[in-house]
C-alpha cells in the first residue's frame, strides 16, 4: 500500500489562501520535490511581495523575504556566496515581470544557477486584482475595467518566449495546475529543474499557470475552467528550453 | 610600520575591504567611484571572492542583500544617482538587521547633476534615504588613509550591530591619490558567530530572513522599538570627531569629509596668525558627534559650517550646538569646494580681522 | 481500492476534488468547519478507488489517500 500524504516539508499551518487559489498547490508541489531530491537542509528560497509572502510560514527551509521583485537578484547574493545550496526563488507575475523584469532577465543571461517557480495567474491578487504583465487581452482587471487592450497597455508578457532568447537558460518550462494531469507535469517540472541546478546547468524556470479564482471573480470550478480553456491558449504548454 | 603605497581613494577602500574580509561586491559602474568595482573586478577572484557586476544599483543592493543573508562580509559602492536607487534595498537590509558596507562617493547634484565632488547626500545618508524608521553608521573620512582605517572599521560595525554602514566620500576622495600604509587588518570589535544567515539547515531549525511584520499586531512596532534601542545604543558607542585648537577658540570652524580638511589648512595658518579659532571635524556624521558641540558652545563664541552643499550638516550643528551660538554658513552644493583662502576669509570677515591686516 | 481521509479543519471548501473526483464520489459538506468553510467528504465511504486525483489538485493539503492497488496515473 502506499499513502499520498502531506509532504514533511509543508509546516503544519493552514494557508492564507483563498479557496482554489493555485499556491497551495505549486507550494505542495514545491515541497514535495524538495523531499523526493532530499534537498531540504541545503535549500534557500526567497518569499515574493505578493500573495506568496508568507512562504516561509509553509514550507520548512531556510527562507529569505525579498523586496518586490528583487528575489533574482537577492538569489544571485545568496548563490555565489554559497554555490553548494540549493537556492530557489518563487515569484508571482507583478514580481517577476512587472517590477522585477531587469532582475530576472539578467539573472536568467548571467546563466545564475538557481531555479524560479513563477506563478502566473495573469492578475494581481493580494492588491486586490489589478493588471498584471501576463493580464490576457480583453480581460477585466480592477484598473482596466473594460478588459486589457492591445494598443493602452499592449498584449501580454509571455514570460518562457521571452528568457529563450538567452543562451545562458538552462530550463524553461511552462505548466498548469488546472487537472491532476498538468499538476503531475508541472511537478516533473518543478523536479527537473531543481536537477539542473543540482547538476551546475545553470538558470531554470518553470511558469506555472495557476488560478485565481477571487481576482477573477469566479468560483474554483470556472477558475480550473479559464486556465484551461482561456490561459493555455494564450501561454501555451510546454518546453521553451532545455539546454544540455 | 608599513611600506606606503601610493593608490587613489578608490582603490585604497576596495582594498580595504578585501583586508577586512569583505568577499562579496556588487556594483554598477558610476563616475567618480568606477575604480571601486574595477579593483573589486581584479582582487576578490585572488581571495576567493566574488564580484558581481549587477544589472542595476537596484540589483546590486538586493545582491548585497543576499550575500550578507548568506553570512558573506558583503559590499556596493556608487555615487549620488546611484545610491538614490539603492535607498530600498538599504531599508530592507536595516530593517532585516543584516550587515553591509555601502560606499556614497558623492557627485553633484540633484538630478543626474555632474560629475564633480559634492556633499548633497547628507540628509539622504544620516536622516534615513529609504522609507522607515531606519539609522546608517555614516562614516566621513578625509584622507586616503583615514578611508583605508574606516572601511575596515566599517565592517566590524556593521557585523557587530547588524546593521548597513556607509561610507560618505565625494569624487575628491574617490580621485586623489596619496600614499597610505596598507597596515593589517586588525578587528576592533570582537564579532560574535554569525546565528542568523541562512545556509541550509542542516542540524537547526529552519531559519527565516524578512521584514513583514504582521503578527503579533503590535509586532512591527516592537521592532522599531528594538531598532530605536539600538540606535541609542549605537550613539553612545560610536562617536567620532577630530577637534583641533578648539581650547581657546572664539570661532569653531565645522567641516565633514574634503572640506574638512581644507578647513584644516586653514584653521592652522589663521591660528599660526595668532586668531583664536579651532575647528570640529565629525568623522561620524550618525552618530553626530553632539557632545563636541556641547563641550565647545560653553568656550567658542561662534561657529561656522562649511561643505559643499547649501546647508545641510548645518542643521545637525544646530541641534547639537542647541543653537547656542550664532552659526553661519559657508557652501554651495553642484560641484563647489571650498579652498583654504576663501574659508580663511570667512574666518577673518566672522573675526572682524581685515583681510589686510593677515600676514 | 483506497482509503481516503480528509483533514477538515484545514479545508476550504473550494471543491477541486468533488470536481476531479473520477467516481463522483465526493461532496461540500452541510455543515461548516471551524474557520468556516464547508469541508469535502465522501458520498459513500468505501468507495474510494484510490487514485489519488483529489490529492493531486487539493491546494490546501487536506486530503491522504491510501491506494492499495498501484495505479499507474497517480504515481510517477
Amino acid at each position: 500500500m502506499t499513502t499520498l500524504k502531506r509532504s514533511t516539508i509543508l509546516k503544519d499551518q493552514v494557508t492564507h489562501y483563498c479557496p482554489g487559489c493555485g499556491h497551495g498547490i505549486a507550494h505542495r508541489l514545491v515541497a514535495e520535490v524538495i523531499e523526493e531530491l532530499d534537498i531540504r537542509e541545503k535549500v534557500i528560497g526567497t518569499a515574493p511581495v505578493g500573495c506568496a509572502v508568507l512562504l516561509y510560514n509553509y514550507i520548512d527551509c531556510d527562507i529569505i523575504e525579498c523586496a518586490h521583485g528583487r528575489p533574482p537578484a537577492v538569489a544571485t547574493g545568496i548563490k555565489r556566496v554559497r554555490p553548494d545550496n540549493i537556492v530557489f526563488t518563487y515569484q508571482g507575475d507583478g514580481d517577476l515581470a512587472a517590477i522585477g523584469t531587469a532582475e530576472t532577465i539578467h539573472a536568467a543571461n548571467r546563466g545564475e544557477n538557481i531555479t524560479v517557480i513563477f506563478i502566473n495567474n495573469a492578475i494581481y491578487g493580494m492588491t486586490g486584482g489589478q493588471m498584471a504583465p501576463t493580464t490576457m487581452l480583453g480581460m477585466a482587471s480592477t484598473t482596466t475595467p473594460e478588459g486589457r487592450g492591445k494598443h493602452g497597455e499592449g498584449p501580454p508578457l509571455k514570460v518562457c518566449e521571452l528568457l529563450s532568447s538567452l543562451q545562458a537558460v538552462s530550463y524553461l518550462e511552462r505548466v498548469a495546475v488546472s487537472t491532476p494531469k498538468d499538476v503531475l507535469s508541472a511537478k516533473r517540472a518543478i523536479k527537473k529543474a531543481f536537477q539542473k541546478q543540482i547538476d551546475g546547468k545553470g538558470f531554470s524556470l518553470v511558469e506555472v499557470l495557476s488560478m485565481c479564482p477571487t481576482d477573477w471573480k469566479v468560483s474554483p470550478e470556472k477558475a480550473v475552467a479559464f486556465v484551461n480553456d482561456e490561459m493555455k491558449k494564450v501561454f501555451p504548454l510546454g518546453v521553451y528550453k532545455d539546454a544540455k | 610600520m608599513a611600506e606606503k603605497v601610493l593608490l587613489k581613494g578608490n582603490e585604497v577602500m576596495a582594498e580595504a575591504a578585501v583586508q577586512a574580509g569583505c568577499r562579496f561586491f556588487a556594483g554598477y559602474p558610476i563616475t567618480p567611484q568606477n575604480e571601486v568595482p574595477e579593483y573589486f573586478s581584479r582582487r576578490l577572484p585572488q581571495v576567493g571572492g566574488v564580484f558581481v557586476q549587477a544589472e542595476s544599483e537596484v540589483a546590486a543592493i538586493n545582491m548585497v542583500f543576499g550575500a550578507a543573508a548568506a553570512g558573506a562580509r558583503a559590499m556596493t559602492s556608487s555615487s549620488s544617482p546611484g545610491v538614490s536607487l539603492k535607498q530600498e534595498g538599504i531599508s530592507y537590509i536595516a530593517a532585516a538587521e543584516l550587515p553591509c558596507v555601502i560606499a556614497n562617493m558623492q557627485r553633484g547634484g540633484p538630478g543626474l547633476g555632474n560629475i564633480r565632488a559634492a556633499q548633497g547626500d547628507y540628509f539622504q545618508s544620516v536622516k534615513g534615504g529609504g522609507h522607515g524608521d531606519y539609522k546608517l553608521i555614516v562614516l566621513a573620512p578625509a584622507s586616503l588613509q583615514e578611508l583605508y582605517t574606516l572601511t575596515m572599521n566599517a565592517f566590524d560595525w556593521a557585523d557587530y550591530y547588524r546593521m548597513p554602514v556607509m561610507i560618505l566620500g565625494d569624487g575628491i576622495l574617490a580621485q586623489i591619490a596619496e600614499p597610505v600604509e596598507l597596515a593589517p587588518y586588525k578587528p576592533i570589535l570582537e564579532i560574535a558567530s554569525k546565528d542568523y544567515i541562512l545556509n541550509g539547515c542542516k542540524g537547526r531549525p529552519s531559519r527565516v530572513v524578512k521584514t513583514l511584520v504582521l503578527d503579533p499586531a503590535d509586532g512591527l512596532i516592537a521592532h522599531n522599538e528594538h531598532l530605536q534601542r539600538k540606535y541609542r545604543r549605537i550613539a553612545e558607542e560610536v562617536n567620532l570627531c577630530e577637534e583641533y585648537q578648539t581650547s581657546g577658540a572664539e570661532l569653531i570652524v565645522t567641516a565633514y569629509g574634503i572640506p574638512g580638511r581644507i578647513a584644516k589648512a586653514a584653521v592652522r595658518q589663521a591660528r599660526k596668525d595668532g586668531l583664536p579659532v579651532g575647528m570640529i571635524r565629525p568623522i561620524t556624521l550618525w552618530p553626530f558627534p553632539d557632545a563636541a558641540f556641547a563641550k565647545v558652545i560653553k568656550t567658542a563664541r561662534q561657529l561656522l559650517v562649511v561643505e559643499m552643499s547649501h546647508g545641510q550638516m548645518l542643521e545637525d550643528v544646530k541641534l547639537a550646538s542647541q543653537c547656542a551660538l550664532p552659526t553661519e554658513f559657508l557652501g554651495k552644493g553642484g560641484g563647489w569646494y571650498p579652498t583654504e583662502e576663501i574659508i580663511r576669509e570667512k574666518i577673518d570677515s566672522m573675526l572682524n580681522v581685515s583681510g589686510r591686516a593677515r600676514k | 481500492m483506497g482509503k481516503i481521509r480528509f483533514d477538515v479543519h484545514r479545508c476550504k471548501g473550494c471543491g477541486l476534488c468533488v470536481i476531479f473526483c473520477p467516481q463522483k464520489n465526493l461532496r461540500m459538506s452541510a455543515e461548516l468547519n471551524e474557520h468556516g468553510h464547508p469541508y469535502a467528504q465522501e458520498n459513500e465511504p468505501g468507495h474510494c478507488n484510490g487514485c489519488g486525483l483529489c490529492f493531486r489538485m487539493c491546494p490546501d493539503a487536506a486530503i491522504e489517500v491510501d491506494q492499495h492497488r498501484r495505479k499507474t496515473q497517480t504515481q510517477e
